[in-house]
């Protein structure tokens, strides 16, 4: 039994480390939010020429063909970055067109995915707010071959800069994935200005937007299948990247209270901000513990992978908001500011926190699992 | 990352395994012996011992030329994992095995090892650790029980208390106070003591859940021989530190399946109560309660299984301890008080599945104190991992 990275996954991780720190550092993070879409090409082409816009996307597809544990390595960095755009929406899309797709649909889409040349993004949530993808109620209906689409998404991530938007809608008793390329006719995108501004959400509407029957992803296959093990996958990444998150609060913490001076004597010699310190650490370690646990267990198909995926982000989702939370108390005046980056990590727990399910939609998954038994 | 078990690790625990099923007493399946004999029962715990030792598993962590196992760190979590899933007895001379011996081993003469560690191996004798004292809890240091010359010999005075094993225990790991001059952790020796001795007293502590796990020890004018002094005089914080090291780098690796079954009994006790008229399994509230002591459980795992790893890799035990101890004392009080919202005022019953609930409820109290509080496990994280300065 190892539970540790690998000599190369260390290496990977480092490197990870290393460019976002030169090329994405808080400064940059805080002109993309101000941004429409939060997207910077030049940084999506660093991003790609590392290979991590294709790191778990197959081989035949012109990707790295990692698994998620070097995925999820990846992701820590980019949470720890705070790495604002498009990269979680697209890695979502790929992880479903590559369930999904025929190998003419993977061929067409994952390609330029790995190539850094397509970005994309899943259309899921309506007025429910729900990630059960059985809430979904936007239906497609068939006329002369094509699938035609009324109505809207809410909450669709980074649509604003998608060149692709996968939308789920409902057909009958089953789903349907439907594949929409940017600027297709009846296609509006609207900005839902939200908390953290970092991760851009949108409300996409149709008016009489249709796709050829034969271009739906899922269409012979499980769609509803294919949709769960993508939610699972994006969910696990998620979940490094909260970690991320979290370690870069818990270090900042860390590093002012050694520093901050009150009564004569650093604060981080009082208990009361030391138990607070202890805390955080235990929270972030036990988070990274879920989340590699979530992330290795899917790539080894193991049985227990949905439970693990469920308990991470359940966790996850708890941890990343406290220590968030407790980084701020212990800074102080300073922590509550719009000049101190910690607001920024601050928002990134609150949206990540709901992000794919928060913890008592996780919590109600595993009672299914484990004491539904289904 | 591979979080499957090595083939030899695999081997080990096939072969432990098979062990225990040909070899736990059938009658222990209840949880007991069966007798209310207290006498009898400590002889049924050392017969329990002795037979791990004729079958080659006593000494699990120590090394092979001392009659060890030298198990690894992970086959040293596998034997803990399925001797408490086997429901096995209790290992009646933990103590020994896993903090006197290893103590010895390291700092005992050659005579010493050769005279108590065989005895440890076989449970012919039951130790005990002689470390807290009534005004000396979490700051250890300033314990005041005095051992005073006598020409070579020590006379021992004082009090010990919170002593889990004294009221079974044939020998004492003892810290005494040799130097009431010098500063406090440089006064201490630790001596190796005789609880058979004449002017030994221990007296049984009946916790708030009604059993009797710990006692009080008394000392007057006990007289030990310099053959018994373990380290050097003088130097006796340095043993005990390599002791508690043994003491926190066993990581929790059993009580966690214990937890699971205890968990699972209430999964299965869900089930069959009514809440507004359905099974309390079928309650939303019910159902969120159970899942999150499911997850904490389920984290308790992954970090004992990171935690070995790391142990493994550095063989420098840290602070991973601490971090463990502190995880599952207090996951374990949510997670009890969670059955007791769930089961309702059944919790409370001492008939109500034998009242294993509301004696769990009780003795979880005591998770966060006993070992090291919380809170002296939170100041050892900040200093240790974060580096935060020293608060006292």
């Amino acid at each position: 039994m190892d539970f540790d990275l690998s000599k190369p996954q260390k290496l990977l991780k480092e490197s990870a480390r290393a460019l976002l720190a030169r090329e994405c550092g808080a400064g940059r993070v805080r002109e993309l939010m101000e941004t429409e879409t939060g997207h910077d090409e030049g940084l999506w082409q660093s991003l790609a020429d590392q290979g991590w816009t294709g790191l778990s996307v197959p081989e035949e597809q012109g990707g790295l063909g990692l698994g998620l544990v070097e995925m999820a390595a990846v992701a820590e960095e980019m949470g720890r970055a705070c790495l604002p755009g498009a990269f979680l929406s697209t890695l979502f899309a790929a992880a479903l067109i590559e369930r999904a797709g025929s190998a003419e649909q993977r061929a067409k889409y994952l390609e330029p995915i790995a190539a850094g040349q397509l970005k994309a993004t899943v259309a899921l949530l309506e007025e429910s707010a729900s990630w059960d993808v059985d809430a979904v109620k936007l239906g497609a209906s068939r006329e002369g071959g094509r699938l035609s689409l009324k109505e809207r998404k809410l909450f669709v991530p980074d649509a604003g800069v998608a060149d692709l938007l996968v939308c789920v809608a409902r057909d009958g008793d089953s789903l349907v994935l439907l594949p929409i390329e940017r600027g297709a006719e009846g296609l509006t995108v609207r900005p839902m200005p939200s908390m953290d501004a970092t991760r851009k959400l949108y409300e996409v509407a149709f008016e009489g937007v249709t796709v050829a029957e034969s271009d739906a992803l899922g269409a012979d296959g499980d769609a509803r299948g294919a949709l769960r093990g993508a939610l699972e996958v994006a969910t696990a990444v998620l979940c490094a990247e909260m970690v991320g998150g979290m370690q870069w609060v818990l270090d900042a913490t860390v590093e002012y209270a050694k520093t901050r001076q009150q009564f004569g004597r650093p604060i981080g010699s009082f208990q009361a901000v030391q138990h607070m310190c202890a805390d955080m650490l235990l929270l972030t370690e036990s988070a990274r513990s879920a989340a590699y646990y979530a992330a290795w267990s899917l790539t080894e198909n193991d049985p227990a992978a949905r439970a693990a995926v469920s308990v991470a982000k359940a966790y996850c989702s708890d941890a990343y908001r406290e220590v968030a939370n407790r980084g701020v108390q212990v800074h102080g005046g300073i922590g509550f500011t719009w000049e101190h980056d910690l607001q920024l990590y601050y928002k990134r727990s609150k949206s990540s926190e709901t992000l794919f399910g928060d913890a008592t939609f996780h919590r109600e998954r595993i009672a299914r699992l484990v004491i539904s038994d289904e | 990352m591979d979080l499957n078990l090595n083939p030899n690790e695999q081997k080990f625990r096939d072969e432990f395994r098979a062990w225990l099923v040909a070899n736990v007493p059938e009658e222990w399946a209840g949880g007991g012996t069966g007798s209310e004999d207290r006498a009898e029962y400590i002889e049924y715990l050392r017969a329990w011992q002795r037979k791990l030792y004729d079958g080659g598993w006593a000494g699990i962590s120590w090394p092979k030329e001392f009659g060890g196992c030298g198990a690894t760190l992970v086959e040293q979590a596998i034997f803990q994992e399925e001797l408490a899933r086997a429901g096995a007895p209790q290992l009646v001379g933990t103590i020994g095995l896993s903090l006197v011996g290893p103590t010895i081993i390291a700092l005992g003469t050659e005579e010493q090892k050769a005279r108590y560690l065989p005895k440890i191996l076989s449970g012919d004798e039951i130790w005990c650790q002689g470390f807290s004292e009534p005004n000396a809890g979490s700051d250890l240091a300033a314990l005041g029980t005095k051992a005073t010359r006598d020409g070579e010999d020590f006379i021992v005075n004082g009090q010990k208390i919170w002593t889990s094993f004294a009221q079974m225990a044939d020998w004492c790991l003892l810290l005494v106070r040799t130097d009431a001059e010098a500063p406090k952790h440089k006064g201490i020796t630790c001596l190796l003591a005789d609880m058979h001795a004449e002017g030994v007293n221990v007296r049984p502590l009946r916790q708030m859940s009604g059993d009797s796990g710990f006692n009080e020890v008394f000392f007057s004018n006990v007289r030990i021989g310099p053959s018994q002094v373990l380290g050097e005089v003088n130097k006796g914080w340095t043993t005990a530190i390599t002791a508690l090291m043994n003491e926190r780098a066993n990581l929790g690796s059993g009580i966690q399946v214990v937890f699971k079954r205890q968990l699972e009994a209430l999964i299965a006790r869900a089930r069959t109560i009514e809440r507004d008229g359905r099974p309390a399994s079928e309650d939303p509230l019910v159902r969120q309660k159970l899942a999150q002591a499911y997850l904490e459980l389920e984290i308790l795992r992954l970090n004992t299984n990171r935690a070995l790893t790391s142990l493994s890799k550095s063989g420098i035990p840290g602070a991973e301890g601490s971090i463990q101890k502190l995880y599952w004392s207090e996951m374990n009080q949510r997670t009890q008080q969670a059955a007791q919202e769930i089961l309702g005022p059944y919790g409370q019953l001492k008939e109500f599945d034998k009242g294993t609930w509301e004696y769990a409820y009780l003795r979880t109290r005591g998770n966060t104190i006993e070992a090291g509080t919380s809170e002296i496990q939170r100041n050892i994280i900040a200093e240790r991992v974060l580096g935060l300065p020293k608060s006292y």
